[in-house]
C-alpha cells in the first residue's frame, strides 16, 4: 500500500464526525446562498478558497452590495482574528512540512485545529501526509455539502434538527482526552473562566475574541508556574 | 446583486484576509529556526484553553432563565463526556450524544 494511501486510511475515521458538521454546515451555506439568487459557483468559490465557516455566512450579506472592500477586509478580519491563535500550536510542525505549509495555514478552521491538536499518527503512518489528509478530507466535505446545499436542498427529506450538536459533541470529547494529561487541566480551567466571564461580560455574540486574549494572557502572567507544575 | 466581477473581488479580499488571519503566527515567528519560549509554551497550554473556551461558545445560545434551560444541550454533552471518558470512541461519543440530542430537540423539547 502507497504511503499515502495509508494516511488517508489512517485520517478518514478521525474525520468522520467533521463530515457531519461540516457537510450540513456547508449544505446550510448552499442554502443561503441559493436562496438568495446566487449562482452556484460563487458559493463554491467561497467554499474553495475562503473556507471559515461563520465567514461565509457573513459574506452571504455581502453579495447584495453596499459594502466597500475596505468594510469588507475590516469585517473579515474582526470574525476571524481568532485564527491568529491556532498557528501558534504548529509553528514548527507546520514548518517541517515544505509543499504542504501553505495549504495547512489556509485550512486550519476551528475543526480541523482541534483535530491536529488532537490527532496522533498510526505506527507505520507518514506524519506529513497524515496531517495533510486531515487537512484535506475537511475541506472536502465542506465544499461537498456547499454543492449539495445549492443543487439538491430538496433532497433531505427527514428532520436534521439538532445536527450540528455534532461539532459541540467533537469539541467536547477532544477536551476529555486533553484532561487525561494532567497538565492540560489548569489551561482548560482558564480557558474555560474566561469564556464564562466574557460571556457575562461581552453577550454570545462577541466574548470568543476577549476570552481568547484574556486567556492567552494569563496564561503567559503564569507562565513560571504553570512549568513548574508540568516538570512535577 | 452585486455584478460577477464585483462578486469575484469580494470572494479574494475575503479569501485573502481570511487567510492572512491564519499565517499570522507564521509571519512572525516562522522565519526563526527556532522560535522564542514563550511562544512554545504557549503553543502547548493554548490548546487544551481553546478547546474549553470552544465547548462553552458551541453552547453559547443556551438560555439558563427560559424552557428548555439548556437541559438538553446538558445531558448530551455528559454523554459525549461520560463516554468518552470510559470508553474513549471518539465516533460512538459524538455519534450516541448527537442522535440523543437530535431526538431530545425533534420530540421532548420541540418548539
Amino acid at each position: 500500500m502507497s504511503n499515502k494511501l495509508k494516511a488517508a486510511k489512517a485520517a478518514f475515521p478521525l474525520t468522520i464526525p467533521v463530515l457531519c458538521g461540516y457537510f450540513f454546515t456547508g449544505m446550510a451555506f448552499g442554502l443561503l446562498m441559493y436562496s438568495g439568487g446566487y449562482p452556484w459557483y460563487w458559493a463554491a468559490l467561497c467554499s474553495i478558497f475562503i473556507y471559515a465557516g461563520s465567514m461565509q455566512f457573513v459574506a452571504v450579506n455581502f453579495f447584495a452590495g453596499g459594502f466597500s472592500l475596505l468594510q469588507i477586509a475590516l469585517m473579515t478580519l474582526a470574525v476571524n482574528i481568532r485564527h491568529m491563535f491556532y498557528g501558534i500550536s504548529f509553528l514548527d510542525r507546520f514548518s517541517k512540512m515544505g509543499k504542504k505549509k501553505p495549504y495547512m495555514i489556509f485550512s486550519l478552521t476551528d475543526e480541523t485545529y482541534s483535530l491536529l491538536c488532537s490527532a496522533k499518527v498510526p505506527e507505520g503512518v507518514e506524519e506529513n501526509s497524515f496531517f495533510f489528509c486531515i487537512a484535506l478530507f475537511d475541506q472536502l466535505y465542506w465544499i461537498a455539502g456547499t454543492l449539495a446545499g445549492c443543487v439538491a436542498g430538496a433532497l433531505i427529506t427527514f428532520d436534521t434538527t439538532g445536527i450540528d450538536f455534532a461539532m459541540t459533541a467533537l469539541f467536547t470529547v477532544i477536551l476529555v482526552e486533553q484532561l487525561e494529561q494532567k497538565s492540560n487541566r489548569s489551561p482548560a480551567l482558564i480557558g474555560a473562566l474566561c469564556a464564562l466571564v466574557g460571556l457575562i461580560m461581552f453577550g454570545r455574540d462577541s466574548f470568543l475574541i476577549p476570552a481568547l486574549i484574556c486567556a492567552a494572557a494569563i496564561l503567559l502572567i503564569s507562565r513560571k508556574r504553570l512549568t513548574a507544575k508540568e516538570e512535577q | 446583486m452585486v455584478s460577477s466581477m464585483t462578486a469575484l473581488l469580494i470572494i479574494a479580499v475575503t479569501a485573502l484576509f481570511t487567510f492572512l488571519t491564519r499565517a499570522v503566527p507564521f509571519l512572525f515567528f516562522g522565519g526563526k529556526k527556532t522560535s522564542p519560549p514563550w511562544i512554545l509554551f504557549l503553543g502547548r497550554v493554548l490548546p487544551p484553553a481553546i478547546i474549553a473556551i470552544l465547548v462553552i461558545y458551541c453552547l453559547r445560545n443556551i438560555t439558563p432563565t427560559a424552557s428548555p434551560f439548556g437541559i438538553p444541550e446538558i445531558i448530551a454533552v455528559l454523554t459525549a463526556a461520560g463516554l468518552q471518558k470510559y470508553k474513549h470512541n471518539n465516533l460512538l461519543s459524538i455519534l450516541c450524544s448527537t442522535v440523543l440530542y437530535m431526538i431530545m430537540v425533534q420530540t421532548i423539547f420541540s418548539a
